[in-house]
C-alpha cells in the first residue's frame, strides 16, 4: 500500500483517550447475557458428578421429572442421537494424540468432580435447580487418579480404551547432540523442578447462555459470554449438526474472561441442542461453585529445566522436560497450551542448543486449558527462576547473569535455536531504565541491615526479565504446530452516507477497550472525532469473519486490519475526490477530513462530499462500485514479542510467613503506544493475576479429588488490600511486522510477575539455606521453609 | 408478600415470595440489571447496592427486609439529565474499569466508603474496598479513581 500524503497521523495515537465504553457500563445501561429478559424461556440445571472417578451404575430421574415446573430431564442416552460429533477439541498437536470421549453428559462414567450427569429444564431457575436434588445417582466409585506424577506411572488408566493416560508426547529437539555436547563441557549446570499449580480463572461474570430458536425458519440466535463468537459459531454448528449459517452468536458485554471463555463447553453445545429439541428459548448461567468445577482450570504442570553454562556464565544450553496435566478430557486447546510456551524456555538470552519435551497426561480433575499467557507463564517463570539458580551458584548478581545472555539489540531480527524469529529488542536498554527506576542500592542495604539487626521481618528483592510470542498468529505457524484454525483477522470500515464511520472487528473485547483503541486508529488516520466512529462486533451477524480474542492478539492483527481497511477506504475517497476536483489523484493532499490540492489549498473536496457521491453513485469514476466501505483480511507474517523488566520487593514476615508486596516496578515494551491508559490497565490486571499465582491461588484438591477452593469463600482472589500502587514505565521498540508497529500487552504482567515475585521470596530467605518455595507462596508453605530451614 | 420501597427515588410496591434476595427482587423483578451477581457466598461484591444510603452486598439482604427502605441502585447514581455522579466520572477519568461487571457494585462501595470516610488514605480505600473483587484492573485505577474522587468531591 502507497501512502501518498503528506499527514498520515492526527495525533491521536498514543494519548490517554478515555473509554468511550465506559458511560454504558458504569451506568449499568450495558447488557451482559444474563441480563437479557427472554420471555417463555426454559431454565437449564445440571447435576454434576460429586465424586472424582466412578462407574455410574443406574441415574434415576423419575422424581424429578415429576417436580413442580420441570419441562424436561435428560441423561447421556436420551440425548445420544442429538450430537453430530464429540465436544470438540481443535488442537490435535500429534498425528496419535490420545483424545478420549467427551459427550456433553456422561456416558456411564464420571472422570472428575462436576462432570455432567444429567440435565433439567424448568419454568424458573428455582425450580430447575431444587428437581437436581430429586435425581438419584448410583456410583461404583473407582480411586481417583489426582497429581501428573501418578499419571504418568499409568497404574490406574483413567479412560480404558486408550490404555494409558498419557495423550501425547511433544518433542522439539532441533540439536540433540548439541545440547548433549553442552551439557558434557559445562563449566555450571543447574537442575531445577518448578511446580505450575492449578488456577481458577474466576472472570467476575460467570458463564451465561440465552438460546433463542427464531419463530421460523430453523435459525437460532445464541447470547453467550464467549471470547470467541466466530469459532464457537462453527464448532457448534460441528458438534449440534446445525448449518452454521443458521446460527447467529452474539456475545453482549462480557465480564471478564482470560480464556477461560475462549472455549466450547457442554453447557455452549446442550442450550443449543435442547432448544432445537423443544423449540424454545433456553438459557444457563453458572453459580460461582459450577464456575470452579466445570469451566477450565489454568497452569499445572511439573517443570524440569536444566541449564548448562560455561566458566562465564554463557548459558550454552536449555533442557526442558514438561508433565502437563490435561485434567479429565480435552477441551479446545488443551493438548496446545503447553505449546504456547514450548519455543521459550530460553527466555530473552541467547541460547545456541535447545532441547524441549513435554508429555500430557490426564487426571481425574476439571479441564485445563488457556489461562491469561498460556503456556508462556510456566516458561518464563521456568527459565526466570532458573537463571537466579544459575546467578546463585555462580555468586554473581540475578542482573548480571541476565546481561550476560541477553540477545543483543543487533541480533534482531533474532533466529532463535527452537527455531521462532524474534522481531525486535533492546533489553539492554529497557534493563537500564528499570534498573534505574529501582534504587537497588537502597534495597540490598536495607535487606542485609535487617538480616544483621536479627529483624522478623525480611526483606526481598526479585526480577524476572520476559519475552512472550503473541499476536496468535501468523497461520501457517499454526499449521506447522497442528491447530485447527488460521490466525488472520478481518476488518471493514464504512463511511456511510451521513459521514459517519463504522468499523466493522473480528475480534470479540471483554473488557480490552477495542471501541475505543479501534475508533482511534481510524480517527488518527482521517483525522475525524473518535465519537463519529462506531465499532462493531461480537454479533456473527454483523461482523461474518473473525477469529476473535486472546492470545495478545486483537491490536497487532485485528487493529492492523482495521489500520489497512481505513488505508483503503481513504484511497476510493481519494480517487472520488480526485474525479470530483478533477485532478490527479497524486496531487491530492488530506488531512482532517478534507482533501487539497497540492498548492492549491483552496481547491477541495471533503470526505463526508466523498462518501455522499458514493452513495447516490450519481457521478463516480467510469468502473467505481458505490459506496464507502473497504474490507480487509489479515494474516500476520510473524508472532509479536513484547518484553520487559519486572522487579519486585517483597517484605516476609518469619514469625508468620506471610509475604507483603512493598513494590512492583514494570518496565514493558509493548512497541508503539497506541493508548496508554488502555495499556497500562492491561498491565496493572495482568500482574494482579501473576501476583496472585505467585502467592495466593490454588485449585487445591483433596485427595478424594474433590476440589476445596469452589467458592469465592475458599479460594483467594486477592483484593485491593493486598497491592501496592503498581510503578510502570516502558520503552518503544516497535514490532516490523505489523504496519502499527504495536506488540501485545494483555498478558505480559501475568507471564513476567509470578517468577519475579518467587525470586523475591527466595532472595529473602536465601541466607537461611533456603533455595524454592512453590507457588502459591502461602503463610503456611513460607513459615514451613523458614522453620524447616532452622531445623535443618 | 408485599414489599413497598423506594428504589432510585421512585416508590415501588411488588409481591415477593418470602425466600427473595434483594439482588434477585431488583434484577428480575424491577428490570435493574445494572446490579450484578458474581458469586453465591457474598465474597466477591458485584451486588453492592445503597439501603438507606450504605453499602450492602444485596445478595446478603432479603427483600422483605428492604421494605419501607430506600434503595439505590447503580442506575440511580446519574442525575435525571444523565449526568454523571462525581465517582463514576472518576473511574471513566482513571481507567477504573474494563470488563465493567464489578463496576456497578464497586462504584456503589466507594461512594458508600467516602460518604463514610470523605478523606481516606491509599490504605483506607484498600481496605474499605476489600469485599468488592476485581480481576481485571489490579485494584490500581480503582483505587486512584476513588482517591480522585475523594479531592474531587471535598472540592465541591
Amino acid at each position: 500500500m502507497t501512502v501518498t500524503d503528506s499527514q498520515t497521523s492526527h495525533g491521536i495515537l498514543g494519548t490517554r483517550t478515555l473509554r468511550k465504553e465506559d458511560p454504558k457500563l458504569l451506568s449499568g445501561e450495558a447488557k451482559f447475557t444474563d441480563d437479557l429478559v427472554i420471555p417463555g424461556a426454559l431454565y437449564m440445571a445440571l447435576l454434576r458428578s460429586n465424586v472424582a472417578h466412578a462407574k455410574i451404575v443406574s441415574i434415576d430421574t423419575e422424581a424429578a421429572k415429576e417436580a413442580p415446573g420441570v419441562v424436561a430431564v435428560y441423561t447421556y442416552d436420551d440425548l445420544k442421537d442429538d450430537w453430530a460429533g464429540p465436544m470438540p477439541c481443535a488442537w490435535p498437536v500429534t498425528p496419535d494424540m490420545k483424545n478420549p470421549n467427551h459427550f456433553p453428559l456422561a456416558n456411564g462414567k464420571v472422570n472428575y468432580v462436576g462432570d455432567g450427569i444429567a440435565v433439567v429444564l424448568a419454568n424458573s431457575k428455582e425450580q430447575a435447580i431444587d428437581a437436581l436434588e430429586l435425581i438419584s445417582v448410583e456410583y461404583d466409585e473407582i480411586d481417583p487418579v489426582l497429581e501428573i506424577e501418578d499419571s504418568a506411572k499409568d497404574e490406574r488408566v483413567i479412560h480404558q480404551d486408550l490404555g494409558t493416560n498419557a495423550s501425547f508426547k511433544w518433542d522439539l529437539i532441533p540439536n540433540k547432540d548439541g545440547v548433549d555436547e553442552a551439557f558434557a563441557k559445562a563449566a555450571f549446570t543447574v537442575s531445577e523442578r518448578y511446580i505450575q499449580q492449578r488456577i481458577v480463572p474466576a472472570a467476575m461474570e460467570p458463564r451465561s447462555i440465552v438460546v433463542v430458536p427464531a419463530p421460523f425458519g430453523g435459525d437460532f440466535t445464541i447470547y453467550n459470554t464467549t471470547q470467541i463468537p466466530h469459532i464457537l459459531k462453527i464448532m457448534l454448528a460441528l458438534t449440534v449438526g446445525i448449518s452454521e449459517s443458521k446460527i447467529r452468536v452474539i456475545a453482549p458485554s462480557v465480564g471478564g474472561g482470560f480464556g477461560s471463555k475462549l472455549d466450547v463447553y457442554a453447557e455452549d453445545v446442550l442450550t443449543l441442542a435442547l432448544a432445537r429439541k423443544l423449540r424454545k428459548p433456553i438459557r444457563w448461567t453458572e453459580e460461582r461453585t459450577e464456575n470452579a468445577l466445570a469451566t477450565i482450570h489454568g497452569r499445572g504442570q511439573v517443570q524440569y529445566i536444566e541449564l548448562a553454562a560455561d566458566a562465564s556464565g554463557k548459558v550454552t544450553a536449555v533442557r526442558v522436560n514438561i508433565l502437563a496435566d490435561m485434567g479429565a478430557y480435552l477441551q479446545l486447546i488443551t493438548p496446545g497450551i503447553p505449546l504456547l510456551g514450548a519455543f521459550l524456555y530460553h527466555g530473552v538470552y541467547d541460547v545456541p542448543n535447545y532441547s524441549f519435551s513435554c508429555t500430557g497426561y490426564f487426571t481425574n480433575k476439571t479441564p485445563t486449558d488457556a489461562y491469561r499467557g498460556a503456556g508462556r507463564p510456566e516458561a518464563t517463570f521456568a527459565i526466570e527462576r532458573a537463571m537466579d539458580a544459575l546467578a546463585h551458584k555462580m555468586g554473581i548478581s540475578p542482573i548480571e547473569i541476565r546481561r550476560r545472555n541477553f540477545i543483543k539489540k543487533e541480533q534482531f531480527p533474532y533466529s532463535s535455536a527452537a527455531g521462532l524469529v524474534f522481531d525486535s529488542g533492546d533489553y539492554e536498554t529497557n534493563l537500564d531504565k528499570a534498573v534505574g527506576l529501582l534504587g537497588i542500592e537502597e534495597i540490598l542495604a536495607e535487606k542485609q541491615r535487617r538480616i544483621d539487626s536479627g529483624s522478623t521481618k525480611l526483606l526481598g528483592l526479585g526480577m524476572s526479565f520476559f519475552v512472550e510470542m503473541c499476536g496468535l498468529a501468523p497461520s501457517r505457524v499454526l499449521a506447522s504446530l497442528n491447530y485447527g484454525a488460521g490466525g488472520w483477522e478481518a476488518a471493514t470500515v464504512r463511511i456511510l452516507p451521513t459521514s459517519k464511520v463504522q468499523v466493522v472487528t473480528g475480534s470479540a473485547p471483554h473488557g480490552q477497550g477495542h471501541e475505543t483503541a479501534w475508533a482511534m486508529i481510524v480517527a488518527d488516520r482521517l483525522g475525524i472525532d473518535i465519537n463519529d466512529i462506531e465499532v462493531l462486533h461480537s454479533d456473527t451477524a454483523i461482523a461474518p469473519h473473525g477469529l476473535d480474542t486472546y492470545g495478545s492478539r486483537s491490536l497487532s492483527v485485528g487493529g492492523s486490519a482495521v489500520h489497512m481497511a481505513t488505508e483503503k477506504v481513504l484511497e476510493k475517497a481519494r480517487s472520488i475526490a480526485a474525479h470530483q476536483l478533477e485532478v490527479s489523484e497524486a496531487d491530492l493532499d488530506y488531512a482532517s477530513g478534507m482533501f487539497t490540492v497540492k498548492g492549491s489549498p483552496d481547491k477541495a473536496f471533503p470526505l463526508a462530499g466523498a462518501a455522499f457521491e458514493a452513495f447516490t453513485a450519481h457521478n463516480l469514476p467510469d468502473g467505481m462500485e458505490p459506496n464507502l466501505e473497504a474490507s480487509v483480511t489479515w494474516d500476520p507474517p510473524n508472532f509479536t514479542f513484547p518484553y520487559g523488566s519486572h522487579f519486585a520487593v517483597v517484605e516476609i514476615d518469619t514469625e508468620t510467613g506471610k509475604v507483603d508486596l512493598l513494590r512492583y516496578l514494570a518496565v514493558d515494551d509493548c512497541g508503539n503506544r497506541v493508548n496508554p491508559l488502555i495499556i497500562e490497565g492491561q498491565v496493572h490486571g495482568g500482574l494482579a493475576q501473576g501476583i496472585a499465582q505467585a502467592l495466593f491461588e490454588e485449585a487445591a484438591y483433596d485427595d478424594r479429588g474433590n476440589l476445596i477452593t469452589s467458592t469465592l469463600a475458599d479460594y483467594l482472589v486477592p483484593s485491593a488490600a493486598e497491592f501496592p500502587f503498581f510503578e510502570l514505565d516502558h520503552t518503544i521498540t516497535p514490532s516490523p511486522t505489523n504496519p502499527l508497529g504495536v506488540k501485545g500487552i494483555g498478558e505480559a504482567g501475568a507471564i513476567a510477575s509470578p517468577p519475579a515475585i518467587i525470586n523475591a521470596v527466595v532472595d529473602a530467605l536465601n541466607h537461611l539455606g533456603i533455595e524454592d518455595v512453590e507457588m502459591p507462596a502461602s503463610p503456611q508453605r513460607v513459615w514451613r521453609a523458614i522453620n524447616g530451614a532452622k531445623k535443618g | 408478600m408485599e414489599v413497598t420501597m423506594t428504589v432510585n427515588g421512585a416508590k415501588v410496591s411488588k409481591d415477593v415470595e418470602p425466600r427473595t434476595l434483594l439482588v434477585h427482587f431488583v434484577r428480575d423483578q424491577l428490570g435493574l440489571t445494572g446490579t450484578n451477581i458474581g458469586c453465591d457466598t457474598s465474597s466477591c461484591g458485584a451486588c453492592t447496592l445503597h439501603v438507606n444510603g450504605e453499602s450492602v452486598k444485596s445478595c446478603t439482604m432479603l427483600a422483605v427486609q428492604a421494605d419501607g427502605q430506600d434503595i439505590t441502585t447503580i442506575e440511580g447514581m446519574a442525575k435525571a439529565d444523565g449526568e454523571m455522579h462525581p465517582m463514576q466520572k472518576a473511574f471513566q477519568e482513571n481507567h477504573g474499569l474494563q470488563c465493567g461487571y464489578c463496576t456497578p457494585g464497586m462504584v456503589m462501595a466507594a461512594t458508600s466508603l467516602l460518604a463514610e470516610n470523605p478523606h481516606p488514605t491509599e490504605q483506607e480505600v484498600r481496605h474499605g474496598l476489600e469485599g468488592n473483587l476485581c480481576r481485571c484492573t489490579g485494584y490500581h485505577n480503582i483505587v486512584k479513581a476513588v482517591l480522585a474522587a475523594a479531592d474531587g468531591m471535598a472540592e465541591v
